[in-house]
């Protein structure tokens, strides 16, 4: 009986054991989340809560766009969220993982970037900027090809033809009205 | 009695009408041009299109209003008015065939920003915008800096009254030359020999800057065109925070100033007459303003501790003053950094720069530094005839490329214009403020539609109230014309209903 009652004992030990670890688990990954879900940051929430992300390190995300410019050992790659573009000062070393920047003929590479946000950058004459410490691509950019409306083409050739008409009577009026 | 217009009044507005929508179609070659060179095709049918449209439309009009006469100071007045509001029509038809505005009325906001070179934008994806429809944007405030009737006064029309009438018409009450066509052609010579330097300037900064040599030029012609027309328009959505570079800042200071200075000093300066540049009341007043004004901004911004140092608060501070005081509109800061960041002080000096504005007879709008100018020597001289003896007289005077006498028919022309620009500045606000906005935030963007200045608090966007579109694109294009040819217009209407 004694046996029995220590055996129960155990599974019931164990079962809050399995319970503790379980609960654990599951806080210390939500709090994982939440403090994950606190350093990303949208362009337009650094803008507006500049002070608060001010000397930070943040994670931002958005599309390259324009040009990479490079300026000694560092380059200057814009990336736009969809809301802003925010400038991102990264060493050259990084480059090797952008392949496309956004422009006409392309989408840019998707780009996650984690980095000391600044509100007014010292070392760049008080821009709004990001250095760069990390940088991962998302998704890959791609060319992109514009079909040709053919539309467009159609009235173009119908509104030639009704400059011409128009020409062809004004001239028609000039040698009526010529004694 | 109120004189009603008669067909024959009509059919010279229609035909002079017609003559600067062929003008406008003609300068379409250039963006068709590009299409080609960048193998752009949907955007080189679109502006095929739009040249096609604009021919037709200036054919009929010249054949259906064909007339010998010359135009009144009423009819070159409602010309031009019309003109400005036509150009604005027809340059929004390459937007909206490009897609990349939200509506036709986007369409027209952007192409009148341009066309007055305010720069306020309402294009969306700007960042995705072929380089012909960007080319566009920077080459219609090109035209409107100039003056839509100094292109075709340069081009298509002899110089007669009713030329000098519409030259005036467009918010320009100076002639250079004798002549109003040479004086139209100068002004074109003078932006083109300041068009290949600052391109140039630009292209070598923007190398250096680490931009390939292909976007170098592409970006040197489109800044240059914007900030020599204090227009403020840019390739890229970030404005000139886009570049990061010192050099390129120092560059468009330089050219936003040649911008807003006044075109007669530019011919002075030609003609090797440099001590013009500081006698001339117009830099003087310009100078003393922007001393004023940013002692005022620095103070608001050192205040807050906003920028870590002095270089910070150049390439901020006194780099956005100069766009404001210029009417050029170049940003260094993101738009709701006005508001969250620089504080009450700071943007109301910035709000007095922006509604000061440039010289007359420049690419500047706004009140002018000239009107400004007098009204202040017109102060000045109150103030020392009550101090002097009854007795005693004095005549006042000021420079401005000549010795003039300081007469009350000036001070009252000047003080009639800053009351105008005053009413335009406070409707806006009012307006923006029925909208929904704070009453800072709808003055700042208020003043800077109406002064064609183009720097935006975060108000100026496609989610704006339409009410507020069209308040904006009626407060450029009257801020633009300088009220006499839009008065003439409303005129012209009331007395083609009430007259007899």
């Amino acid at each position: 009986m004694r046996n029995m009652g220590l055996k129960s004992g155990l599974r019931g030990f164990k079962k809050r054991v399995a319970w503790i670890i379980f609960l654990l688990t599951v806080v210390s990954y939500q709090l994982s989340a939440v403090s994950f879900a606190q350093q990303t940051a949208s362009s337009a929430e650094l803008i507006e809560n500049a002070k608060q992300f001010d000397g930070k390190e943040i994670i931002y995300q958005g599309e390259a766009i324009g040009e990479v410019m490079t300026r000694g050992n560092y380059s200057w790659v814009n990336l736009h969220d969809g809301e802003n573009a925010i400038g991102i000062w990264m060493p050259n070393n990084f480059l090797s993982l952008i392949s496309f920047t956004g422009s006409y003929n392309a989408r840019g590479d998707w780009l996650e970037v984690r980095g000391v946000f600044n509100r007014a950058c010292k070392m760049h004459g008080g821009d709004l900027d990001i250095h760069a410490t990390q940088l991962a691509k998302i998704r890959e950019g791609r060319q992109v090809k514009h079909r040709l409306v053919s539309e467009k083409q159609s009235l173009s050739i119908i509104l030639s033809g009704v400059l011409i008409c128009l020409l062809i009577l004004q001239l028609l009026l000039k040698r009526l009205k010529k004694p | 009695m109120v004189l009603k217009p008669t067909l024959d009044d009509l059919r010279g507005i229609g035909y002079y009408l017609g003559k600067i929508i062929i003008g406008l179609g003609l300068t379409i070659f250039f963006p068709i041009i590009s299409a080609i060179l960048f193998r752009e095709l949907n955007p080189a049918y679109d502006f095929i299109l739009s040249l096609l449209i604009c021919l037709i439309l200036g054919q009929l009009l010249t054949t259906v209003c064909s007339t010998q006469k010359d135009l009144s100071w009423v009819q070159g007045m409602v010309v031009v008015a019309l003109a400005w509001l036509v150009a604005a029509l027809l340059g929004a038809v390459p937007f909206y065939l490009s897609g990349h505005w939200k509506s036709y009325l986007d369409c027209v906001f952007d192409a009148m920003s341009g066309l007055t070179t305010t720069g306020l934008t309402l294009a969306q994806d700007i960042d995705h915008l072929s380089r012909t429809v960007n080319l566009w944007r920077h080459f219609l405030a090109f035209i409107g800096g100039q003056g839509i009737v100094v292109i075709v006064l340069s081009l298509l029309v002899r110089g007669s009254a009713g030329a000098f009438r519409m030259y005036v018409g467009e918010g320009r009450d100076e002639k250079i030359l004798p002549n109003v066509v040479e004086t139209s052609r100068f002004i074109w010579l003078v932006s083109i020999v300041y068009l290949v330097l600052g391109t140039l300037a630009l292209a070598i900064a923007g190398k250096i800057e680490g931009m390939s040599w292909a976007n170098a030029i592409f970006h040197g012609v489109c800044i240059f065109m914007a900030a020599f027309d204090t227009a403020g328009f840019t390739p890229q959505s970030q404005n000139i925070l886009y570049y990061h570079s010192l050099g390129y800042e120092i560059i468009t200071i330089v050219i936003m100033i040649l911008g807003a200075m006044n075109f007669n000093l530019h011919y002075t300066l030609w003609r090797q007459k440099r001590r013009e540049v500081i006698a001339n009341i117009e830099t003087r007043t310009f100078f003393m303003s922007v001393m004023l004004t940013f002692f005022l901004l620095a103070a608001g911004l050192s205040r807050l501790g906003m920028y870590p140092d002095a270089l910070g608060l150049f390439r901020k501070g006194f780099y956005i003053l100069i766009s404001g005081h210029t009417t050029t509109g170049y940003q260094t800061i993101y738009s709701r950094q006005f508001i969250l960041e620089w504080g009450p002080l700071a943007l109301t000096a910035l709000i007095i720069a922006m509604m000061m504005g440039g010289g007359v007879c420049s690419t500047s709008g706004a009140i002018k530094s000239l009107r400004v100018g007098v009204i202040f020597k017109a102060l000045y001289n109150d103030v020392k005839r009550i101090m002097l003896p009854e007795a005693s007289v004095f005549i006042e005077k000021y420079h401005h490329i000549k010795e003039v006498v300081l007469q009350d028919r000036q001070v009252r022309s000047a003080m009639l214009i800053l009351l105008c620009y005053l009413c335009l500045y406070a409707l806006g606000g009012i307006i923006g403020i029925a909208a929904g906005y704070s009453a800072l935030e709808s003055l700042f963007e208020s003043s800077s539609a109406a002064a064609n200045v183009g720097l935006s608090c975060g108000i100026t966007q496609p989610g704006m109230p339409s009410v507020l579109k069209i308040t904006y694109i009626l407060q450029m294009w009257i801020g633009r014309l300088e009220f006499m040819s839009v008065f003439a217009l409303i005129g012209f209407f009331v007395a083609f209903f009430k007259g007899k």
